[in-house]
């Protein structure tokens, strides 16, 4: 990776759930404008690394360092600061279900970004509704969009604060094969848009080859593999990663 | 024996903690209102947004209730009053009874059971299926957006609704004592008036607040800590109901003993 600025850089660290330990001793460097998939199967502590990574968890032991700031020992107003670099994608949207698109949108635009014109914060909506494709959408309640509709909101939703860092959990989980396709087609058009630095939570092989620049696997609550989808996935040795390959790609 | 009677000794010890854990969470819940409900930035229009949800929308049911108890009221006193031939007191009694409890109680139950169910329910399906974390990563306030707006609009507005339901009631009981007793709207409200205390409607309204105050928070306080999918949000609105309504009764009869402390003085 060379020369170039390290964001999120994660050492040791370790979390678990009462007696169910998940994140063994992770380690982890992160590169600016890269698209990193994190891969494992159900339960392995996907969601749990990045959900520590926006101060949602506390890790037991180790450091997770974002733009060079340990996340673990931010006050709430360093931590909001800091949340508002890292766009959060959910894996069921999270949309708020009693509010608009529009409202949906505006709910973080007006909170966090002050003296805002109604003009200014219309534009802004709209130019996100047009950037994943939904303009139409705007005055639509949440229950009236589809599964992959709800998740281009999210996506837009989130990116209205401008952040450096996209987080999405389990983009495609849920979705038909097309629909699937054309989420892993925003993620990397926002990356080019919007100059993001992205981790991709999944388990789908597909989104994480369509989308990532290294993929990250995680095995018994530690990285077993770290590289390209070439260097990872084809010729894999580690009979676990052998197998989520095959079941991946062969069986389906 | 002597192992499950060790067993059995440490499921209670369980118990017990997770009682007193429970408390402590709730006061520091209930600590938290006090420390940003004064705190900008303000929620105003969420505020309103809560009270015309709890007030309004609440009306019809309020209304409804309120009309029965007062003539069901009066039905089953006027016999009691009757065999002493004071029929003549049904309205100071009425109104005494409606004013000092039973509007009070009837609203506080009706809006437990109502609108803390609905917040409960509410903010424990926003809790499971994420809204609230994705408030939390966007870097706004879901506990001042969620509980402060809430709790506020049932402090505000519970009071006003046992006012409603005060008058709604005398207006039933009115109309029962019209048919029966051919007494006129402004002798029954004289008779209402004269026997109705200051000390009354204050500490009727007074208790109202603490029993709006408790609706909100025990449905928010459930609802923000419900968990295990829907079957947690099921089990938030109905915790919220029961623990709403065990509490008011215990607020009733603190606030009828303090208020027999102003009355014999």
């Amino acid at each position: 990776m060379g020369n170039r600025e390290k964001v999120v850089v994660i050492r040791d660290l370790y979390k678990s759930f009462g007696e169910l330990e998940v994140l063994k001793g992770v380690d982890l460097d992160l590169y600016r404008e890269e698209n990193l998939v994190v891969l494992g199967r159900s339960g392995t502590g996907k969601s749990v690394l990045i959900k520590i990574m926006v101060g949602l968890l506390q890790q037991d032991s180790g450091s997770m360092e974002v733009f060079g700031k340990e996340i673990s020992k931010l006050g709430i107003r360093d931590l909001n600061e800091m949340r508002l670099k890292i766009g959060f994608s959910f894996q069921n949207s999270a949309l708020y279900d009693s509010m608009t698109v529009r409202e949906n949108m505006e709910f973080p635009l007006v909170r966090n970004i002050k003296n805002l014109t109604k003009k200014e914060i219309n534009l802004r909506i709209e130019e996100l509704l047009e950037a994943v494709g939904l303009p139409q959408t705007i005055n639509q309640m949440p229950s009236e969009l589809s599964g992959g509709q709800k998740k281009r909101i999210g996506v837009a939703r989130t990116l209205v604060l401008n952040p450096e860092i996209m987080l999405y959990d389990e983009p495609t989980a849920g979705l038909d094969p097309i629909t699937c396709v054309e989420i892993n087609n925003l993620i990397n058009e926002v990356r080019e848009r919007y100059k993001t630095t992205s981790i991709v939570i999944t388990h789908d092989l597909a989104c994480a080859k369509q989308t990532g620049d290294r993929m990250a696997v995680l095995l018994d609550g530690q990285f077993g593999a770290l590289g390209t989808f070439e260097e990872v996935f084809p010729h894999a040795e580690d009979q676990r990663i052998k197998s989520f390959y095959d079941y991946n790609f062969i069986h389906s | 024996m002597a192992g499950q009677s060790g067993t059995r000794k440490h499921v209670f010890s369980k118990k017990i903690d997770a009682f007193f854990k429970g408390l402590a969470d709730a006061w520091i819940f209930v600590k938290r209102f006090f420390q940003e409900v004064f705190v900008p930035p303000y929620e105003f229009k969420e505020v309103i947004h809560q009270c015309y949800r709890i007030g309004v929308e609440s009306l019809p049911l309020i209304s409804l209730t309120g009309f029965i108890v007062g003539i069901v009221f009066t039905n089953q006193s006027r016999p009691s009053l009757s065999e002493f031939g004071a029929t003549s007191w049904l309205p100071s009694l009425i109104a005494i009874a409606i004013v000092r409890a039973m509007g009070p109680l009837v609203t506080a139950l009706i809006a437990a059971g109502k609108v803390g169910s609905g917040i409960g329910a509410e903010i424990g399906s926003m809790k499971v299926t994420e809204q609230i974390d994705a408030m939390e990563v966007s870097a706004t306030n879901p506990y001042k957006f969620l509980v402060v707006t809430r709790v506020l609009a049932t402090t505000l507005m519970i009071p006003v609704l046992v006012m409603y339901t005060d008058f709604v009631a005398l207006m039933g009981a009115f109309i029962n004592v019209n048919a029966n007793e051919l007494v006129s709207i402004s002798t029954f409200f004289a008779q209402v008036f004269s026997s109705v205390t200051f000390l009354d409607i204050f500490s009727s309204i007074i208790k109202s607040i603490f029993f709006g105050f408790t609706i909100g928070m025990v449905g928010c306080y459930k609802g923000y800590n419900s968990s295990k999918g829907t079957e947690g949000v099921g089990r938030a609105a109905n915790s919220a109901v029961v623990i709403s309504m065990f509490l008011i009764f215990i607020e009733e009869l603190l606030s009828l003993q303090i208020i027999n402390l102003f009355r014999i003085k």
